[in-house]
């Protein structure tokens, strides 16, 4: 207990990140399960609007500070020593420092529930409704101190891993070799030193609102609401890439093994990721386009959000293209990968329909964007996430997670997923407002959230079982040996669960693949011209 | 309330063009991905155990620019009709043209001001012959003024002056509601937007500034007014809002209660006197200590404003 306590090897660390983000995936799944109850029939009265108000406030910003931020985080302090045969992170105690300060951060946003308070302005706490005139218990006050918290958290963990894979490649390993996990870990972690700050700054500046009687956001005393949204969506944007990008890296390592091909197009791929951090700097008004902006200003920020379709789009068919011509191996791994591709497609058009200005004018803050947002983060982030979770689960425990569970969880989230979260595009369709705790009987209004509701529940028995899978196969699943997938990358070359020192001797890396080059000596990826 | 797909306005419909626009673009994209997807999963699948790994391909550089230019002329093409749409549909910010109404977005109602000095809450009428310049406020919080079927949304923000066109081809009641999170009871903000023929609603508007209250003299009227309701509500249309509650002019003849809430019937109506945080929870009115008497004084009082 105490050894884990006081870790700070970058292994133990990582699981630490894990297993805090599925504690609290947990709590935010059963957040939303209370919000799916009180919509499964219109007019329902299970919980107060005041309930229903914390509830997605909490799941928000549960799902996006404390699931998938520190999980991605956890990965990466995980594997990415590993994938660039290094025994350490460059600042193992900063490690750390950085996942307590996540940790704790998350504890005292719950502990506002003990208050009786909750915050209920949203994950994202637009102002002045989040100020004390209009909320004035102290649950923003806790919300914010939290986000400070982990933000701090992030921002350590972002410069450690930038650190790592500065400093810390093997002998051999340049930044054009490096797995495409470790270049899209870089990436992210970069947007993290840059994003993250612009959120403690405009937490910054509500707490002063709220404690201290500043004037930042009050209209009546010259403050402007909208410098609040500024803030918050220049961090807000490049945070969905900060939560996806990880999670392409991940999709970039399984979908090669299991198909027997390299990735297609590396270069592509990894320039592709750039141009999305940068562009994702310059779209955060597309958050914003039903305010009177000027049709200028909306329009430039159209241009962008429109464009990053284009580098993510690449990277779709370069997915297709790493499969067309192999030789597929279908694991849960790589069901959970195929099921990525086509749900993130989904949620990547519909962010193009909301990139076009007039649609937006429509279709923001309904349903519509509930069902974007879920088919980029569930469909997308965690179903990559469960893709390498199946894949790198032997790694991290020594043993393999059992197929035939892996199959029903997995057909199970895709059933639950779907059906959960298809049928919202209709609810917003015609007309259903989110963030609202009831709706009137209107037609479909009632028969379509139903629907979503039972979807829902189906995940959570997916969800759950996919648990027990982790749970029974940690004691009981087959023993993996170090590389059970015939996989290329240096982690694989490690012992399953790695020593405390991951590598007796620094490995020999001359090409993408070392483990490919040291199975097929004639046929080395080093020998190619 | 109807389905923003189902256009009643110009702008309205260029929104509904824009969108089949994107989805059958979205249609193809995705039926593209869907068959590689399949192709490749059913093609390549690997069958058995096999020992020898398939040949080896690190990419094309040909195929890498045909998907990045295909998409790439894809989204420049879409811009083009992005911008076009929004300069067809927007309504200019400045103009030398005072608005034709002013809709203000309050915690949890909505209320237009009419140029005659004419408030109403939840129910605002316009003119099908002409497109009136609305003004969109916020008088606390910020609130998105959205009527799917007649124009675009815009959020109201404090402190800040937005502007659409209202416009309606056809008469008719077309609903709207809030879409910005703004509070408690942000599920029940909804309005209505009548559209009616010209002299209809010129006759409306002249009839509403005339006042209507049906003067009931005596007790009911002083309890309205000494038990503190009028602090917050008028029952006088051409009388300006307190900004606190909304007007109750006319409150017999509509058909909801509380931005959609409940139906308006006379218990319900009663509900709001005894225990208004049971009609509504969370919204402003405090519970006002009232004799069976007096509430039946006052219900009748409420249900003669016509």
């Amino acid at each position: 207990m105490t050894s884990w306590l006081c870790a700070i090897d970058h292994k133990r660390i990582g699981i630490l990140y894990m297993l805090s983000a599925l504690l609290f995936f947990l709590a935010g799944g059963m957040e939303a399960m209370v919000m799916r109850a009180q919509l499964a029939a219109p007019n329902l009265k299970l919980i107060t609007p005041e309930i229903y108000n914390q509830m997605f406030t909490m799941h928000g910003t549960t799902m996006i500070f404390l699931v998938a931020m520190p999980v991605l985080t956890g990965f990466g302090v995980y594997l990415v020593p590993l994938m660039i045969g290094a025994n350490e992170m460059a600042l193992p105690r900063l490690g750390a420092l950085s996942f307590w300060l996540q940790f704790f951060g998350g504890i005292l946003l719950y502990f506002s529930f003990a208050t009786g308070a909750a915050p209920s302005a949203g994950w994202f706490s637009y102002a002045p409704l989040s100020e004390k005139a209009f909320s004035p218990g102290v649950g923003l006050d806790y919300w914010a101190l939290a986000l400070l918290m982990i933000a701090a958290g992030s921002i350590g963990s972002a410069i450690n891993l930038i650190a790592t894979i500065a400093t810390e490649r093997a002998p051999g390993m340049t930044m054009r070799l490096v797995p495409l996990f470790v270049w899209m870990t870089l990436v992210t972690s970069i947007m993290i030193v840059f994003a993250l700050p612009a959120l403690a700054a405009s937490l910054v500046m509500l707490l002063s609102d709220r404690m201290l009687q500043a004037r930042f956001f009050d209209p009546s005393q010259g403050g402007a609401p909208l410098l609040w949204q500024h803030y918050f969506w220049i961090f807000g944007h490049p945070e969905v890439y900060i939560v996806v990008l990880p999670a392409f890296g991940m999709i970039s390592e399984i979908i090669p093994v299991f198909s027997r091909k390299p990735i297609f197009g590396y270069p592509f791929v990894a320039t592709s990721t750039v141009a999305i951090a940068f562009l994702s700097y310059g779209v955060w008004v597309h958050h914003m386009f039903a305010v009177a902006l000027g049709r200028n200003f909306l329009a430039v920020f159209a241009a962008a959000s429109m464009l990053i379709a284009v580098p993510t789009g690449m990277k779709i068919f370069s997915w297709i293209a790493t499969m067309w011509g192999g030789s597929i191996r279908f694991t849960t791994a790589m069901l959970f990968a195929v099921a990525f591709l086509l749900e993130f497609t989904v949620g990547g058009l519909s962010g193009v329909a909301f990139a076009t200005v007039p649609v937006d004018w429509q279709m923001t803050d309904t349903y519509f964007v509930v069902a974007h947002i879920h088919y980029v983060l569930l469909g997308g982030t965690v179903f990559a996430l469960l893709a390498g979770v199946h894949y790198w689960f032997p790694k991290f425990s020594g043993r393999m997670l059992d197929e035939k569970l892996g199959r029903w969880s997995f057909w199970l989230i895709v059933l639950g997923f779907n059906t959960a979260f298809f049928v919202q595009h209709f609810l917003g369709l015609l007309g259903m407002t989110r963030r609202v705790y009831t709706y009137p009987n209107l037609p479909w209004f009632g028969a379509l959230n139903l629907i979503s509701t039972i979807g829902a529940a189906i995940l959570v028995f997916g969800i759950l079982l996919f648990c027990a899978n982790i749970a029974m196969s940690l004691f009981f699943g087959s023993v993996a040996g170090d590389d059970p997938w015939n996989a290329w990358t240096l982690e694989w070359a490690a012992s399953s669960p790695p020593a405390l020192q991951n590598f007796a001797h620094p490995p020999e890396v001359r090409s993408r693949r070392p483990l490919w080059d040291r199975k097929h000596p004639e046929t080395a990826d080093w020998m190619r011209v | 309330m109807g389905p923003p797909f189902s256009p009643h306005s110009p702008q309205a419909q260029a929104i509904a063009g824009v969108f089949s626009l994107v989805l059958a673009i979205a249609a193809v994209v995705f039926l593209v991905v869907l068959a590689g997807v399949v192709y490749s999963s059913v093609r390549y699948r690997s069958r058995g155990i096999t020992t020898t790994e398939p040949k080896q391909i690190f990419g094309s550089r040909k195929l890498e620019v045909l998907w990045t230019v295909v998409p790439l002329l894809m989204v420049t093409g879409l811009f083009i009709v992005t911008v076009r749409a929004m300069i067809f549909i927007d309504a200019p910010q400045e103009t030398s043209r005072p608005p034709d109404l002013v809709i203000t977005g309050h915690q949890w109602w909505w209320e237009a001001r009419y140029p005659n000095g004419v408030v109403v809450p939840w129910d605002i009428h316009i003119p099908t012959s002409r497109r009136l310049r609305a003004r969109i406020e916020s008088a606390d919080v910020i609130h998105d003024f959205w009527a799917p079927e007649l124009a675009r949304k815009i959020d109201a923000v404090p402190g800040r002056w937005s502007y659409i066109w209202l416009e309606a081809d056809t008469p008719g009641s077309y609903t709207g509601t809030c879409s910005e999170f703004c509070g408690a009871q942000h599920a029940w903000m909804r309005f209505r937007v009548i559209a009616e023929p010209d002299q209809s609603f010129e006759a409306w508007l002249v009839d509403e500034a005339k006042g209507t209250v049906d003067k009931v003299p005596g007790l009911p009227e002083r309890l309205f007014r000494d038990k503190g309701c009028s602090k917050c509500h008028t029952v006088f249309a051409t009388e300006p809002s307190s900004g606190k509650g909304p007007s109750l002019a006319h409150l017999a003849s509509r058909e909801f209660l509380g931005g959609g809430i409940s139906r308006n019937t006379p218990e319900n109506l009663m509900l709001w006197l005894t225990d208004p945080q049971a009609a509504k929870p969370g919204n402003r009115m405090p519970n006002t200590p009232l004799t069976a008497e007096e509430r039946g004084a006052l219900l009748m009082y409420l249900e003669s404003l016509r």
